[in-house]
């Protein structure tokens, strides 16, 4: 009768989990399409090094994401016990790994039980540090987490009174090799009658039935789903660095942006899946930390919930609103506008959410369908459109700053490399002294190079970060013509944004330019001795600040630090959150031109950040970051300069 | 009914300079823009448009690259544009501008009821703020200049209440339509052109009405119907100013001597 039982409450198990498995993933295909399937070998080697290495969750210094590894390989091995098990329930008597020979069976007997015991470890590790070491974000202590920890603590032992029961009933021929069933067999069973370790037996058997049948059933429901999606998602990641937004094309007709579920591409929608609610990306976001609204990992849950609510089809409900907020699955426009795009949260989202392209996506929808933008930005777009610079400045005294230094025009077929010095090294006061240092340093290093002065525009990054896309691309075509007709291929910039831009956006316009931020030419100078230096010129304690676009978005971290050891003689000291852990200074993402009235400044946050390091100087790289860190320390009337990296070198030429 | 939006394409005048010799103005490489004032206004009748169901029709008198202006209205949201080109309307003041702004108002009339003519306060190339009373004048218009908030519309007894900015007050005034309004900056925010529209106001139609079609008097437009003309345009002179003090090493001492010298000179009293 028993048999018959499990048959049918196991099929149907078995077969609800699939129909909601099914109805949640046959939403995925409402998405638009993209090729997330080129190139196998290397996502193949992405799902070993990452899911199976389990890089991804150990990575960036989450000492906890070594309880996943324990938690993830327990229940890789588990996975085959409890397939074991469901197939047992399905079809009783016919199989059992008690059926392979002994060679087999016992030492599989003994890697379950191993294990079923750091399973419960793990579980028990994870309860213990939500109860007692809170993390900061406030999720981890989800009743979704509790249930699912509960579950899988229950599972093991259930698993545990099984074997112990049918140890001590002598129906285990394994039972030296499970030695933590063998013990509780022996320690609480020893005494049992037939008829109560039968009992008991079915007892167990029936717990941990239904456990495992509740906890199938429960994951499609959960952020457990990770454990369904987050390997498919590491297999579909990016293979490249996300530091750029795809193009769009303007044809009549063509909507932009995404204002609806739909509109985003299948893999957009699958991120949402894939969320495991590990907090770290609000962890690390900068507009988080300081009070803002936006908190990425619920950017992606509210994608999550607006695709359960919209994705079915012939549903009578009104359709709830991808943007305008108000409630659970609708992001309101002020989340959106707080992005910096500083990529900290797809840096350590451990299953490659990418959250960056969707806020721009949702900002392009803004801007282009509906022109619903914060009134700061008009003036922006118009001075963008109408004179190629943010502030609106007339184009005529791009080249004003030049004549403060030795500076020659780019000649086509003459000159080697363009100094492309931007909107801000070209108008803005402070700036212009960098792009200064940076042609001391180029006139030193004897290479052939040129301005375009007045001729030169806007590279058109702010627009394209903040979904004003259709201007940035007519701003590119601008540009790739200059470059086209001048001939130029090979471009140093001052500012990291510039830098960016021209190499990793433009390359989707057709233009392979090789693009050096004066970072990296400065430390290739050094090195190969063209640059000569007037000995050490200590600074006193340095601190040095990563800019996003270079760090994160390009993996520039060494070129500046060896620039600063060679020049001061020694290493930069870091501050507490540095390299690819770096908080932004505020200003990336059209962040710079847009008020900032909510919670504490980004920039105050991060300047107080890098005097808890008693510093003399704050070494940036970026003029975005320049200003920021000069305004973040005004309030604070500490005595440190801030000094971009190439006035600290032009002043220790020889 | 309809409004009509009269917009005036200007030279980006603060990258516009003098020839110190020919004494006429640098044209080459300077940026054509709609005039600033002109936004105010368009946006204002697309407002109106949608609250009462309005046609917006804009008319612009210039040169034909004046085009690219108008598509910009239309890419706002403008129903109709109108272009009025040709050579015989070239060097016009404002007597003989809004002459030709006037007839064709009339003539737009003539399929349409016009309810209001909506102006920006003054243009930034010749600053006179003449044009639209100008039109208001030849039409017999209710004339509502420095208007910075329209209150109500009254369709059906023909009335605007509108709010108008003087020196150190406000004037709520109430006049018959068909009226001219003039507006100020601070009326609105002028819109942001989404990209549907862009694209669709690339290649949508631009009426051009030359004077074959306004048949109007060649001494009654252009250069010839202007009772004003240009004899000079000079940059003024600027004597060259004096240092008074030591205004780094010593600021108040720098500022006390300002003080005196000003005093001295009749410009400051105790």
């Amino acid at each position: 009768m028993s048999l018959n039982i499990s048959t049918i409450v196991f099929a149907a198990a078995i077969m609800l989990f699939c129909w909601s498995c099914y109805r949640r993933f046959r939403l995925l295909l409402i998405g638009k399409a993209e090729d997330r399937f080129k190139d196998a070998g290397r996502r193949i080697w992405s799902v070993l090094y990452y899911a199976f290495g389990q890089r991804c969750t150990v990575s960036h210094g989450y000492r906890f994401g070594w309880n996943h590894l324990v938690l993830f390989w327990s229940f890789m091995i588990l996975l085959v016990a409890n397939t074991e098990f469901m197939l047992e329930g399905l079809f009783p008597n016919y199989i059992s790994f008690s059926l392979l020979p002994s060679s087999i069976y016992h030492p599989l007997a003994v890697l379950i039980e191993i294990a079923s015991v750091l399973a419960l470890l793990a579980v028990c590790i994870a309860i213990t540090r939500r109860l007692a070491f809170p993390p900061k974000y406030i999720e981890a202590r989800s009743r979704d987490a509790f249930i699912i920890l509960g579950l899988i603590a229950l599972l093991m032992l259930a698993f545990f009174g099984l074997h112990a029961s049918k140890i001590a009933q002598g129906n285990e021929e394994a039972a030296s090799y499970m030695p933590v069933s063998e013990f509780l067999a022996s320690t609480f069973l020893k005494n049992g009658s037939p008829g109560s370790l039968n009992g008991y037996s079915e007892a167990f058997w029936w717990l941990h039935a239904i456990v495992l049948l509740g906890f199938l059933n429960y994951l499609p429901f959960s952020k457990h789903m990770h454990i369904l999606a987050g390997i498919p998602n590491v297999f579909f990641r990016s293979l490249t660095k996300v530091n750029t937004q795809p193009r769009e094309e303007f044809k009549k007709g063509n909507t932009y942006g995404v204002g609806k579920i739909d509109q985003f591409t299948w893999k957009g929608l699958f991120d949402s899946y894939s969320c495991t609610e590990c907090g770290r990306c609000s962890d690390n976001c900068p507009a988080t930390e300081t009070g803002k609204l936006l908190n990425p990992r619920l950017v992606i849950h509210d994608i999550k919930v607006n695709l359960l609510k919209n994705g079915p089809p012939n549903r009578k409900e009104t359709e709830l609103p991808l943007i305008g907020g108000g409630k659970e699955g609708s992001i309101s426009e002020e989340v959106l506008w707080a992005c910096t795009t500083c990529g900290a949260c797809m840096e350590v989202c451990p299953v490659f959410i990418e959250h960056v392209p969707k806020i721009v996506d949702m900002r392009r929808n803004l801007v282009e369908m509906s022109a619903k933008v914060p009134d700061e930005l008009l003036s922006l777009f118009e001075n963008m459109e109408q004179r190629s610079n943010p502030w609106g400045i007339v184009p005529s005294e791009r080249a004003k700053w030049a004549a403060l230094a030795d500076v020659k025009t780019f000649v086509a077929g003459e000159t080697q490399y363009l100094f492309y010095v931007g909107c801000f090294g070209a108008y803005d006061a402070r700036s212009r002294k960098v792009s200064i240092a940076i042609s001391r340093i180029l006139n030193s290093s004897g290479i052939s190079w040129g301005i375009l002065g007045k001729d030169e525009l806007c590279c058109g990054d702010s627009l394209r970060r903040l979904g004003n896309e259709f201007v940035f691309d007519r701003m590119v075509m601008e540009n790739s013509k200059i470059f086209k007709e001048k001939g130029i291929k090979k471009i140093i910039t001052q500012c990291p944004h510039c830098y960016n831009t021209l190499k990793n956006d433009y390359r989707q316009y057709g233009m392979e330019l090789e693009v050096i931020h004066h970072t990296e030419f400065i430390n290739e100078m050094i090195r190969s001795g063209k640059l000569k230096l007037n000995g050490t010129n200590d600074r006193g304690n340095l601190v040095f600040h990563d800019s996003c676009y270079l760090g994160r978005y390009n993996g520039i971290y060494e070129a500046p630090r060896s620039v600063i050891s060679s020049v001061t003689g020694r290493a930069p000291i870091e501050m507490d959150r540095h390299n690819d852990r770096s908080f932004c200074c505020g200003a990336g993402g059209g962040r710079m031109w847009m008020e900032e009235g909510t919670g504490k400044r980004i920039n105050v946050e991060r300047a107080e950040e890098a005097l808890k390091k008693n510093p003399a100087t704050i070494c940036v790289c970026c003029p975005y970051c320049m200003t920021m860190f000069e305004d973040g320390l005004k309030g604070i009337k500490a005595d440190v300069q801030v000094l971009d990296l190439a006035e600290i070198v032009s002043e220790a030429l020889k | 009914m309809l409004i009509v939006t009269c917009v005036k394409q200007v030279p980006d005048t603060t990258q516009v300079k003098v020839d110190p010799v020919t004494g006429t103005l640098i044209r080459e490489g300077v940026p054509f823009i709609i005039n600033p004032f002109d936004t105010y206004a368009l946006e204002e009748s697309l407002r109106l448009k949608e609250k009462y169901g309005f046609n917006v029709a804009v008319i612009s008198m210039g040169p034909p690259n004046t085009e690219v202006t108008l598509r910009k209205a239309l890419s706002l949201g403008a129903d109709e544009v109108i272009l009025l080109s040709d050579r015989a309307f070239g060097g016009a003041d404002t007597l003989a501008t809004s002459l030709v702004l006037a007839e064709a108002i009339k003539k737009l009339g003539q399929t349409q009821e016009v309810a209001m003519v909506i102006c920006g306060r003054q243009t930034i190339d010749g600053d006179t703020a003449q044009v639209g009373p100008g039109i208001a004048t030849r039409l017999g218009y209710s004339q509502l200049t420095l208007v910075d908030h329209i209150e109500n519309v009254d369709l059906k007894a023909k009335t605007i209440v509108v709010r108008r900015r003087l020196e150190g007050r406000h004037e709520i005034v109430q006049a018959p339509l068909p009226a001219m309004i003039a507006v100020l900056r601070e009326i609105n925010r002028p819109r942001y052109p989404i990209v549907p529209m862009r694209l669709f106001a690339q290649d949508a139609p631009v009426t051009l009405w030359n004077n074959k079609v306004m048949g109007l008097k060649e001494d009654t437009i252009g250069l010839k119907g202007s009772a004003t003309q240009v004899r000079k345009i000079f940059s003024p002179q600027r004597e060259k100013g004096e240092i008074i003090g030591d205004g780094i090493k010593y600021p108040e001492a720098a500022a006390g001597l300002l003080i005196q010298r000003l005093i001295e000179k009749n410009i400051l009293c105790l």
